[in-house]
This record gives C-alpha cells, sequence and structure tokens, in this order.
C-alpha cells in the first residue's frame, strides 16, 4: 500500500521534527542558564533571538500535523502519533519560551548586579536537562518506562525550587535594596520548574500515545 | 472461535441484556466445502447502529445477508450454531422466511428500484401483504417518503417512474420502500458506495434518524463512514469475528492488532 508507506514517511518526519525541537529547547535551556551564571548579555539575547527560531518550528509541526490529519483521515494510533506530536511541540515551545524568560531575567539584571547566584538554580536546570533528555528517548522509542521516571525528576525539581526560594525570601529580608534583583532570580527559579512540568506533560502524552488513555504523572 | 459479545456496561449504563435484537452464537456457515464464517458469538443491540468491517472476502455480507436468510437462496449454503432474532432460532423449521424478511428489510449497494413509479415502488410490499385500499396505501407512501427523507423531493411526481431520480434519490427510495413493510430490522450492505459525496451524507444523517425506530446493521468498505454513523462496530477478518466494541473505542482504541493495522490501513 503505496500511500500508507507515504504516510509512515510523513509520520516519521514529523517525528524527527519534534525531536529536533526538543533539542533546541534542551540548547535554549542550557545557554539561558549559562548566561545567566556568566551575566553573559550577549549569549543572553542570542537564547531570545534562537527561541524565534523554535517558535517557527513549533508552528511547522502544527501545520504538517493538520495537513496531514486533514489529507489521510487517521485513526487509532496513527490519530494518537499526529495529536501527540502536536501536544508535544505546544510543550517545547512552551519550555524554550521559559529558557527565554531566563534570558530576559539576565538582560534584566544587568552585567553587575553584585547578588549571589545560588548553584541550586545550575543543579535545577541539570535536572531539567536530563528530564528534557529522557523524554527524548521515552517518545523516540515509545518508552513508557522512561515516561514514568519523568514524575519523580519533577518532584525532585519542584524540592529544589522550594528550597531556593525560601532561601532568595530570606535574603529579601537582609539584602531588601536587591529585592528586584532577588525576584529575578526567583523568577528565574519558576521557569526552570516550569520547564520540569512541561518535560513531565511529555511524558504523560508519551503514555497516552502508548496506552491510549489520559495519565496524570503530576 | 471468536467471541464478541455486547459490553455490558455502556459508559456506566447497565445495558439489559435484552436489548439485543439478533443473538448469533457459534455460527459457521460454508458455501460447498468452503467455510466462509468461522465460530461467530455476536449481539446485535436494538435502536443501535451496528457497523460491520473487514477486508473484502471477510464474511461480513455474508454474516448480513445470514441475518434475513438471504443466503438460503445461494445453492450449497450449509451453517451450524445459532441465530436467534427475538429469542427465536431464524433456522429453526417452522420459521417463515417471509415473515424473518418483513421484519428484516434490506438495502443494497446500488439502488434498485423496480422499473415502475415511486409510488408503486414504494407501495409495491404493502399490496403483496394484500393492502388494497388507496387511501390506506396512500398514506404509508407518505410516511415511509418522509421517514427516508424523500417526501419533499418526490411528492408532486409519485407517479414518475423511480428511474428518473438520481442515484441518491433511487437509493432513499428503496429506503422508503423498505420502511413501508414496518420492519423492526434495516439491513444495508454497502448502501452509499455507489453515491457521490452529497448523496453519501444525507444518506448517513436518514440512517442515524432511523436509529430512533429501527436497529440498523450496516456493512461498509468506508471505515470513515462506520466511525462516523455507527454506535457499535464489528471487525472482521477470514470469516472470523475479531473484535466487536463501542465504535468510539474501535477507532480510537483498539485492543486487537489485527484491527489496528487494518484500520490504520496496515493492510486491506
Amino acid at each position: 500500500m503505496v500511500a500508507r508507506e507515504q504516510f509512515q514517511i510523513e509520520l516519521d518526519e514529523i517525528k524527527k521534527m519534534v525531536i529536533e525541537l526538543a533539542h533546541g529547547a534542551e540548547k535554549l535551556l542550557t545557554e539561558a542558564v549559562n548566561a545567566l551564571y556568566n551575566s553573559d548579555i550577549e549569549l543572553a539575547k542570542q537564547v531570545i533571538a534562537y527561541d524565534k527560531q523554535l517558535d517557527k518550528k513549533d508552528f511547522e509541526i502544527n501545520e504538517t500535523a493538520v495537513l496531514l490529519i486533514a489529507k489521510q483521515q487517521p485513526v487509532a494510533s496513527d490519530l494518537r502519533r499526529l495529536i501527540v506530536a502536536i501536544r508535544i511541540s505546544s510543550d517545547l515551545e512552551r519550555m524554550a519560551d521559559n529558557a527565554k524568560n531566563i534570558a530576559k531575567s539576565t538582560i534584566h539584571l544587568g552585567e553587575d548586579h553584585g547578588i549571589k547566584i545560588h548553584n541550586e538554580l545550575k543543579d535545577m536546570r541539570d535536572v531539567a536537562l536530563k528530564m528534557i533528555d529522557l523524554s527524548i528517548k521515552a517518545y523516540e522509542n515509545e518508552d513508557i518506562t522512561l515516561a514514568k521516571k519523568l514524575a519523580q525528576l519533577d518532584d525532585l525539581v519542584d524540592g529544589m525550587y522550594s528550597k531556593i526560594l525560601t532561601e532568595l525570601l530570606e535574603e529579601t529580608a537582609t539584602n531588601p535594596q536587591k529585592i528586584q534583583h532577588i525576584m529575578q532570580m526567583a523568577f528565574s527559579g519558576r521557569y526552570i520548574e516550569r520547564f520540569g512540568d512541561h518535560a513531565t506533560n511529555i511524558g504523560e502524552n508519551i503514555m497516552y500515545l502508548v496506552k491510549g488513555e489520559s495519565f496524570d504523572l503530576n | 472461535m471468536s467471541v464478541a459479545m455486547i459490553d455490558e456496561k455502556v459508559e456506566g449504563e447497565i445495558v439489559e441484556k435484552n436489548s439485543s435484537i439478533f443473538k448469533i452464537e457459534d455460527f459457521n456457515l460454508w458455501y460447498g466445502t468452503n467455510q466462509a464464517i468461522y465460530g461467530v458469538n455476536l449481539s446485535i443491540p436494538q435502536n443501535k447502529i451496528t457497523a460491520v468491517i473487514g477486508p473484502s472476502g471477510c464474511g461480513k455480507s455474508t454474516l448480513l445477508k445470514t441475518l434475513n436468510r438471504m443466503n438460503d437462496m445461494i445453492p450449497g449454503v450449509r451453517t451450524s450454531g445459532q441465530v436467534m432474532y427475538n429469542n427465536q432460532d431464524i433456522f429453526r423449521n417452522k420459521q417463515m422466511v417471509e415473515e424473518l424478511r418483513t421484519q428484516v428489510g434490506m438495502v443494497f449497494q446500488k439502488p434498485n428500484p423496480f422499473p415502475k413509479s415511486i409510488y408503486d415502488n414504494v407501495a409495491y410490499g404493502p399490496r403483496i401483504h394484500g393492502i388494497k385500499k388507496k387511501k390506506v396505501l396512500d398514506e404509508i407512501v407518505e410516511n415511509s417518503l418522509k421517514g427516508a427523507a424523500i417526501w419533499d423531493e418526490v411528492k408532486d411526481r409519485l407517479n414518475q417512474n423511480a428511474f428518473s431520480l438520481s442515484g441518491g434519490q433511487q437509493q432513499r427510495v428503496c429506503i422508503a420502500r423498505c420502511l413501508a413493510i414496518e420492519p423492526d430490522v434495516i439491513l444495508m450492505d454497502e448502501p452509499t458506495s455507489a453515491l457521490d459525496p452529497i448523496s453519501t451524507s444525507k444518506i448517513e444523517e436518514l440512517i442515524k434518524e432511523l436509529k430512533n425506530n429501527y436497529t440498523i446493521v450496516i456493512v461498509t468498505h468506508n471505515m470513515q463512514q462506520a466511525a462516523r454513523i455507527s454506535d457499535k462496530t464489528a471487525f472482521m477478518l477470514n470469516g472470523e469475528l475479531v473484535e466487536f466494541t463501542d465504535t468510539d473505542r474501535l477507532f480510537s482504541n483498539p485492543k486487537d492488532k489485527r484491527t489496528e493495522d487494518y484500520i490504520t490501513g496496515r493492510f486491506g
């Protein structure tokens, strides 16, 4: 059946596009946090520019998937593959937005903000990167065991965020003149935490893809 | 032997067990030495639309034609197992085939009106059943054509030959002809495969309306049609019933890999 072979090729192509977007979001978070730590305004600007490219990629995935649904009228697992590609793409776009927001905070802080950047933010970033890496592998291999692990890592990120927030709140008491800067740090923590939430959503989508039922990993 | 009985629970509601109009049990059918149907178990729910899908030669039309014993006309046909219609075996000797076919009407793939007027096509069945009074026949013809959603299109030309109508209109006249004998069940064998998309859409709308008063069993090659209009779908393959479940379920998350492969176009 030539038509279905072509359809399979197009499904594979969409999957490839989603994985590329995922690697883009991964790269964006890495660089956004690097820019924050190094007060690297130039790198932060590059992150913001790169986010625009990822927005386009998300749009492209949506367009391709909608067109395939219209042309091929897929059902069952084929339909789920397309729905899940659209949903995951949307989560990845939001993840990239969170990285972009960290870059905006970096620009807002400027080069000489003179406040301590908590190492825990970097640790959080590393766990969030592990989450996106796991979600890519889970999506590539339709592996629900990996998808389930995302929930545990998300709990870890949430715990780290809560700890950082407590410390930052204490800092506002001892360093009230820097409150604007401390708030930017808190926001950055929140952005990483949200990044992790979206990675967990990807896990839920993979569960739906494989099992055909909705799951709540949170 | 394939077993696929109606689910006892549909969206949390208990479906009464006696709501099945047909109950097919361990049914086998042979054309001479060739077995066409293998151990089918299936309960067809009343006032629902049940679709039967599957690749060519899977036995779906054979199964449909069994329900009003149309297969009796084919030489060398042999069956085993039971087909219960309203709790009575349709193969029991005293079962009157004519009576069964009055209660279980059929609409075919190609519109097959008689070479008569629209009126006479619809009045044909009632006349055979002894109704002669014009007033009664007029009423039956009008109600049947209304039931088949074609009254407004033909009411001013009832005496015209049915062949003068379009394919979609002819098919609706055939449905009206079927309704005129007041069946309980309407069997439809690919009723839209010879029609254009607009006519198909009209027939599909009509089928959905008909289920308020009739039980519909439809064989279709068009999977999207089965997905659009039916409540339950049966998937047959090589004479076996592979899966029978709610249509929503079958087209979103089928249980059997063969069903998944067929509906996603991996074979067939």
